[in-house]
């Protein structure tokens, strides 16, 4: 098992290295940092002097992979790739355009996204378990039939609009909750609500139809008859023998995604002004801070990997049959 | 008299979306205390859809239509659902024929023996663990206390069957339903199986229901049987009667395909029933066997026949058998000829079908061999650890030699996993052989560059076991079968100097895959069709057809009638030998059916965990087998002669792991002759005549053989 | 000349994905073995009215793909040469013209004549009042909006849907009529078997659905001319017009990405599933790394380098247009890039899967090449796989396109999409009094599309698909189980990675 975990943290490194690669690729090669001085500068009337000063400002201004000025190591080390990018497997992933620790922000800001994300996946699993477990068991009937047409329904809506209309129902045409904003202490819980719900919701249509597929493979495995041919009434049958066989797809499936919900979610942090690392994300979009969105890229990615080895952890919790060498 | 079970007149039908299917159509059987009634049939007749219904657990599809199905007085039809619950488990249980899938994978087999216990006889804790400890002892299950607490994976095949058997006894059933219990399992296994059943009905005397195709399993099994035919009982008998003298003609058809030892010393071909089983969907006027039978007549095609009274309890549903029938036909005398030529015929059954006499001269022994293997070897490596660095291996082919003559047989015989499908793809460089030599008429194939290798493929061909999955169901017949005549540039038959001609070589590879349909015995306007509008059968003749297209000298054959229903298997092992004659094939026939074996083989090598423990020609290895294995294996196949008193021979435990296969002899562990010696070193060659050797410590080893 | 025929990179795209499926169509239509699937999609009502809808959809989506630059006047006069206007226009906008150009001077509502703001006008007798003036070119031909409109919105609609009605009537009896002149029986039984969906293809719900869509149609293209039906945006442009223009754009995201991914994936996940040994090594790395960046990041900040790229090379776009269209391009290719890791694993598990099958091993026993053996054994046999996952990833690109548009990293400002739309009507909700109907629009045009290619792809999985058909046995018991072919064994394909921001 330890060995294990060890060998995929190992196969881990190569992979973050070619994530640092792509994003290396990305963000200094197909534009040089010059050309982004220029864009951040305004393209006309630009002089040499200030895209020099942007650029040592946020040290670009050494060689991309090798320096030949210095000695040593140091031809290596005193480059953009090493201090830039290798930089990031230490955590250190330098100032943001207005100055502030990327490292630090990050720190603070994952919680609020942890208190949206974390109710949001854990009441959605709960939620849509119980949905797709009430079609399967009215299945062939007209509940079944109506929830899968909800179910392609809620899918067809983008997530846009769950926010932007139950911003508008709940906050502004019944005022119930605020429309945005986020608080401090027991404060929080009115600001957590909507988001909370509107996650929930806009994940339904598509999760409970799978979760429902997944039932209904299982249903048609030969253990069920057998189960049913011990003389079993439906509801153990359902609860007991296909509940616990589909749990491993869709439990193993969730636990990839636990680590990400630190990354929290893009959209619905801005709509309802959550200081989270989403928020913060779409703020370097917006305002082309590059050193920031590199830094979530590769926390993503790191997050990412960690979850895949949470998932194989999993399996070997829930299904007695694996067992990691 | 009073049955456990009593079926009237039950039908059964599965929705489809163009006609529904009449899976089960006015059966009707009775069951007594204490006995096994076998329900026979080939795949498709409808008998799994009866026990089913017995059961009421169709498919969502299914719907039982008319009949009623009495457990003791209780019409099991008229009940509602939750009333057929107490009966499901407890007054009737159920096992099934894959044990690998009916165990729910994720619970414990306690947790599952337990269920059952629970439910109908409110029974928990402790006096449960103790109660499934007792079932567990019953079936067999060696050191019960601990492993029933483990999961369904960590059992073999066999002992999940045992697992389910468990289940089904928990209930203490009147009635026990074997939907076809041993099909999945190896003949030793299957053995094991079958007498376990036999002892635990002697002493609960629960009545059981035998659902099967086997003839064999039948024949031991069973009390009563009935055979099943196109969703309707056909005929029912007491297993003396009916293996004595069965009445139905498809019946006798059956018994008459079945390959064996006496049909190939009389030259026989097998009686193979034509055609397929007719679809369910549609409506049938007369006699639902009467397109295939060949004592069929008028009135066979008219009407449906009715039960007639052969003896006693031998019940036929055959016009043939018509006491009103055969006492007008004497009457009228010059009446319909045809239907008098038959009726006079019933008694005695043509056994030959055709009858013909296929003449298979013996050839010299000292003739080269076509194919020598000499020493073959196997290995799969396995990668474990932190850098997947290869810790063991799996040692299929551990050291196999043989040799094929042209034009003979050999068959290569072992249970599932000992490596014999392995061996086939080893020598037709399917697999990279790890050691040993593999030569074809003098040419060494092990390392051949790939190029060379390529223009030797037509010389050897192969034939699968699953005639669903070999053919592409997105080409048509045609292009499966002229693939191998354009890679390996021998479309054309006769003028090969010609094949480049222009215009030409279309035309005589056209002609050519004609030629190989007929030959195969379908016609040429089959080539355009896709494989799915194929039956089994006819696929596996597909199947041949691609092979000898090429025109191979040899052919592996890799259990290619396993998949196949007896009658159907008749036709293609007929196929194969008329072949073998016309084209003087050789044959690698890999199988684990004995049967086969004796019908077609001229030499036998039988295989334990990738090696021959048993060698030499057919008559040698099966009168007079002198490995223990080999011995052990020939007791254990079913016979369907009705007053055998052999003495099988029972192995304990299951096929060890080719990948830490046992010290010194493999066998040894489940040897019934096991002594000191065998646990040390593999034993060396005993040669009992220029033909005929094994491996075994009991015999006299020859001091300078070492080879395998 | 008239106008001079201008061909963008996606318009080049679009044309040779329609040449594809043209001869996707013929190829389908000779092989068996592809029609039946097909005919089972022919019969799901779902599905068949999902695919009308769709039809709607694709018709004004191609005819925005015909790119094209009007000749203007020449007011230098005299030189002969005709010169071509600067603003490239698609046939849609030709047709639109009323619609493109009748731009009033802010927010007016759907069906309004007058504008939704407040002005100071001059009165007749000299003073002046904040009134809501009358729109420029909404309800202009009333005299007296007040009294007139609604009869007059009435009258317009009625008339419009029942050229609609009557059009319908017409393509009704053209199918009955085509419908029995193929099987050779009378009229009217041909249109009653329509009527009892007795048809081989499900035409009840074609039939159901057209009359719907063209009774909307008819009435909306007799009201536009005069109206703004649904309403106008912040700087008075007609938001119909918007939503149809936002069409292209998302049909072009939804099937060029996939086009896009399509060599890559096939090539990959075969290779790899097929040689396996070091190949498969590599390959696997590669979709494993690029899968395990959160794709709305990677495609950020492709998309912003892309940005940077644009913004200081911009010798590199003759007009808005073009520009504008290589950032759908370039887009789509980074959606593509993305997304073809889900796909690939898919396939090489299925050529894992397939290469083990006796069929294969009897190909190798024949010596057939590799190349053949992947071309005429596996890939005809993943090809399912590759069609479920182009319908269901489908709708998840729109959806994502307006996601992305929001964040900032999708379409370029000046084009229109659904996302644009959306996200430059989202603060109008918090106007008061409130401007709804330019997000009213995007949503039902949005839902109209994605639903209708939701059901269409579950219609096609469920044909296509082995194991789906095998477990939804249960949902169609009612009608009756279909017997499945003995050869289709359970397959592992599900959906593509669907992005998930």
């Amino acid at each position: 098992m330890l060995n294990y975990i060890i060998r995929r943290l190992l196969y881990a490194i190569p992979i973050l290295i070619g994530v640092n690669l792509i994003t290396f690729t990305l963000f200094f090669v197909v534009n040089t940092p010059d050309d982004m001085a220029r864009m951040q500068l305004g393209i006309k009337r630009v002089t040499p002097e200030a895209i020099d000063k942007w650029k040592q400002e946020r040290g670009y201004d050494k060689p991309l992979m090798f320096n030949q000025a210095e000695n040593g190591v140091a031809k290596f080390t005193r480059t953009v790739f090493f201090e830039k990018s290798i930089a990031m497997f230490a955590f250190r992933f330098g100032r943001a355009d207005d100055g502030r620790d990327i490292a630090h922000e990050i720190k603070t800001r994952m919680f609020p996204s942890l208190a949206i994300a974390l109710p949001v996946f854990l009441l959605g699993l709960g939620v849509y378990l119980v949905f797709a477990l009430t079609m399967v068991f009215f299945r062939a009937t007209y509940v079944d039939f109506w929830g899968v047409v909800l179910c392609v329904a809620l899918m067809s809506i983008s997530s846009l609009f769950y926010i932007i209309g139950g911003q508008f129902l709940i906050s502004k045409l019944w005022h119930l909750v605020p429309i945005s904003g986020y608080g401090q202490g027991l404060d929080i819980g009115k600001f957590l609500v909507l988001p909370v719900m509107i996650g929930v919701i806009s994940g339904a249509g598509a999760n409970t139809r799978w979760y429902r597929t997944i039932f209904l493979e299982e249903m048609g495995k030969d253990y069920v008859r057998t189960a049913r041919a011990k003389g079993l009434p439906e509801r153990i049958v359902l609860f007991r023998h296909v509940l616990r066989n589909a749990l491993i797809p869709i439990l193993t499936g969730a636990v990839v995604v636990i680590p990400l919900l630190f990354l929290g979610s893009l959209i619905a942090e801005s709509f309802f002004g959550i200081p989270g690392l989403g928020s913060y994300t779409i703020d370097a979009i917006h305002s082309q801070d590059f050193a920031v969105v590199r830094a979530m890229v590769f926390l993503g990615s790191l997050l990412y990997i960690v979850g895949l080895i949470m998932t194989d952890i999993s399996y070997t919790l829930v299904d007695p049959r694996v067992r990691l060498e | 008299m009073s049955y456990v079970l009593e079926i009237n007149d039950l039908e059964t039908i599965l929705h489809a979306e163009e006609a529904p299917v009449r899976a089960v159509d006015g059966l009707t059987l009775n069951i007594m205390k204490g006995e096994t009634f076998a329900l026979l049939g080939e795949s498709g007749c409808g008998k799994s859809m009866a026990a089913l219904s017995v059961m009421r657990l169709l498919p969502e599809a299914g719907e039982i239509m008319a009949g009623s199905v009495k457990l003791g007085n209780e019409d099991l039809l008229l009940l509602p659902e939750a009333a057929m619950r107490g009966i499901r488990g407890k007054r009737i249980s159920m096992i099934f024929q894959e044990p690998m899938l009916s165990l729910n994978p994720v619970m414990t087999v306690a947790e599952q023996i337990g269920e059952v216990l629970q439910w109908h006889f409110r029974l928990h804790g402790a006096a449960a663990q103790e109660r499934i400890r007792a079932i567990l002892n019953q079936v067999g299950i060696p050191e019960a206390a601990r492993r029933m607490n483990e999961y369904p994976f960590q059992f073999s095949g066999g002992m999940k069957q045992r697992m389910m058997i468990a289940m089904a006894l928990a209930g203490e059933p009147e009635l026990l339903i074997a939907d076809e219990p041993t099909t999945a399992l190896d003949v030793t296994i299957q053995a094991q199986v079958l007498n376990l059943m036999r002892d635990l009905q002697q002493r609960d005397g629960m009545a059981i229901l035998l659902i099967t195709h086997d003839l064999g399993v039948a024949a031991q099994m069973a009390h009563r049987v009935g055979i099943m035919y196109a969703g309707e009982m056909v005929e029912t008998a007491t297993r003396e009667a009916f293996f004595r003298g069965p009445a139905h003609p498809y019946s006798r058809k059956l018994l008459a395909s079945l390959p064996g030892r006496e049909s190939r010393h009389k030259g026989l071909r097998l009686a193979a029933i034509s055609g397929n089983v007719p679809s369910l969907s549609r409506e049938f006027a007369g006699c639902r066997f009467a397109d295939r039978c060949d004592h069929a007549f008028k009135l066979c095609h008219e009407a449906a026949p009715g039960w007639a009274v052969v003896a006693g309890e031998h019940h036929v549903r055959c016009h043939l058998f018509d006491p009103d029938l055969l006492r007008r036909s004497g009457e009228r005398g010059s009446g319909d000829e045809e239907s008098q030529q038959t009726v006079r015929k019933p008694g005695r059954a043509d056994e030959s079908g055709a009858g013909i006499e296929l003449k298979r001269e013996r050839r010299t022994i000292s003739s080269p061999p076509l194919l020598s293997v000499t020493d073959l070897k196997v290995y799969f490596a396995i990668h474990k650890g932190l850098i997947k660095n290869v810790v063991g291996h799996v040692k299929a082919v551990d050291g196999v030699s043989l040799e094929i003559r042209q034009g003979k047989t050999l068959a290569l015989v072992g249970e599932s996993g000992c490596g014999k499908t392995t061996v086939g793809k080893g020598i037709l460089q399917l697999v990279s052989p790890s050691a040993g030599s593999v030569r074809y008429n003098g040419l060494e194939l092990v390392g051949l560059e790939r190029k060379r290798l390529r223009k030797m493929r037509a010389e050897f061909q192969l034939i699968f076991q699953d005639p669903y999955s070999s053919l592409n169901p997105r080409m048509r017949i045609v292009d499966i079968i002229e693939e191998g005549m354009n890679a390996l540039n021998v479309g054309v038959g006769g003028d090969t100097g010609e094949y480049r001609a222009e215009q030409q070589p279309e035309v005589s590879t056209r002609r050519r895959v004609d030629a190989l349909l007929e030959s195969v015995g379908l016609p040429a306007e089959t080539k355009w069709r896709y494989p799915h509008e194929f039956s089994g059968g006819q696929r596996q003749r597909i199947a041949i057809a691609r092979a000898l297209a090429v025109n191979p000298k040899l052919i592996v054959c890799d259990e290619p009638t396993s998949a196949l229903d007896v009658s159907v298997q008749a036709q293609i092992l007929n196929l194969l030998r008329e072949l073998q004659n016309s084209l003087g094939l050789a044959y690698l026939f890999i199988t684990h059916n004995i049967s086969v074996v004796e019908y077609l083989a001229d030499e036998v090598a039988v295989m334990y965990l990738g090696r021959i423990v048993e060698r030499g020609t057919v008559d040698e290895v099966l009168t007079t087998p002198r490995h223990p294995y080999t011995q052990a294996l020939l007791s254990a196949v079913p016979v369907i002669e009705p007053e055998s008193t052999r003495h099988i021979i029972h192995l304990h435990g299951d096929l060890p792991s080719p990948v830490n296969p046992p010290s010194g002899c493999h066998f040894h562990p489940r040897c019934p002759r096991v002594m000191p010696v065998c646990h040390e070193t593999y034993p060396a060659t005993s040669a009992f005549s220029s033909t005929h050797t094994a491996h075994c410590y009991l015999y006299p080893q020859e001091p300078d053989s070492r080879r395998f | 000349m008239f106008f001079k025929p201008v061909i963008l990179w996606t318009d080049a795209l679009v044309y040779l994905l329609v040449a594809i499926v043209i001869a996707l169509v013929w190829y389908v239509r000779r092989n068996e073995h592809f029609a039946a699937p097909w005919r089972r999609v022919g019969r799901s009502a779902s599905g068949m009215a999902a695919l009308t809808v769709l039809a709607f959809f694709v018709i004004i989506g191609l005819l925005d793909t015909v790119h094209l630059r009007p000749a203007v006047e020449n007011k230098s006069g005299g030189s002969g040469e005709t010169a071509y206007s600067v603003e490239v226009l698609s046939l849609l906008d030709l047709i639109a013209t009323p619609l493109r150009t009748r731009v009033e001077k802010t927010y007016s509502s759907p069906f309004a004549a007058y504008l939704y703001a407040r002005e100071t006008v001059e009165l007749p007798n000299g003073g002046q009042a904040r009134e809501f003036p009358r729109l420029e070119f909404g309800g202009a031909h009333l005299q007296d909006p007040e009294t007139q409109l609604v009869r007059d919105v009435a009258w317009r609609a009625v008339a419009g849907a029942g050229l609609g009605l009557f059009l319908w009537c017409m393509v009704v009896a053209f199918l009955a009529a085509t419908l029995a002149h193929r099987s050779g029986e009378p009229f009217l039984s041909a249109l009653s078997r329509i009527r009892h969906d007795d048809t081989a293809v499900s035409w009840r719900a074609v039939c159901l659905m057209l009359a719907v869509t063209l009774l909307l149609c008819g009435a909306a293209l007799a009201l536009c001319g005069s109206y703004h039906i649904l309403g106008t945006d912040k700087v008075g442009q007609d938001v119909f017009y918007q939503a149809l223009k936002s069409i292209r754009t998302g049909l072009v995201i939804g099937t060029l990405t996939t086009l896009m991914m399509l060599p890559f994936a096939l090539l990959l996940g075969i290779t790899a599933g097929y040689f396996r040994g070091w190949v498969d090594d590599v390959i696997q790395y590669l979709y494993t790394t690029l899968s395990s960046i959160p794709s709305v990041l990677l495609i950020a900040a492709a998309v912003l380098m892309m940005q940077v790229y644009m913004d200081t090379h911009p010798e590199l776009f003759d007009t808005v247009v073009a520009r504008a269209d290589l950032r759908l391009l370039f887009l789509c290719i980074i959606l593509g890039v993305t997304s073809w890791t889900g796909l690939c694993r898919l396939l090489r598990g299925e050529t894992l899967r397939l290469r083990e099958l006796e069929y294969i091993q009897a190909a190798h026993a024949f010596g057939v090449s590799h190349w053949r053996i992947i071309s005429r054994h596996i890939l005809p046999n993943v090809m399912h796989i590759v069609l479920i996952a182009t319908v269901m990833d489908f709708s998840g690109l729109v959806l994502a396109e307006a996601v992305l548009s929001y964040v900032g990293v999708g379409v370029d400002p000046s084009m229109i999409s659904f996302g644009t739309m959306i996200n430059a009507a989202r603060m109008e909700m918090a106007r008061e009094p409130m401007v709804w109907w330019a997000l009213f629009a995007a949503f039902s045009f949005m839902f109209a599309l994605v639903l209708s290619a939701n059901l269409f792809a579950d219609a096609v999985q469920n044909a296509f698909d082995p194991r789906v058909r095998l477990s939804t046995k249960a949902k169609t018991s009612l009608r009756g189980k279909r017997q499945g072919e003995p050869e289709t064994k359970p397959v592992s394909a599900s959906a593509g990675d669907r992005l998930s921001p």
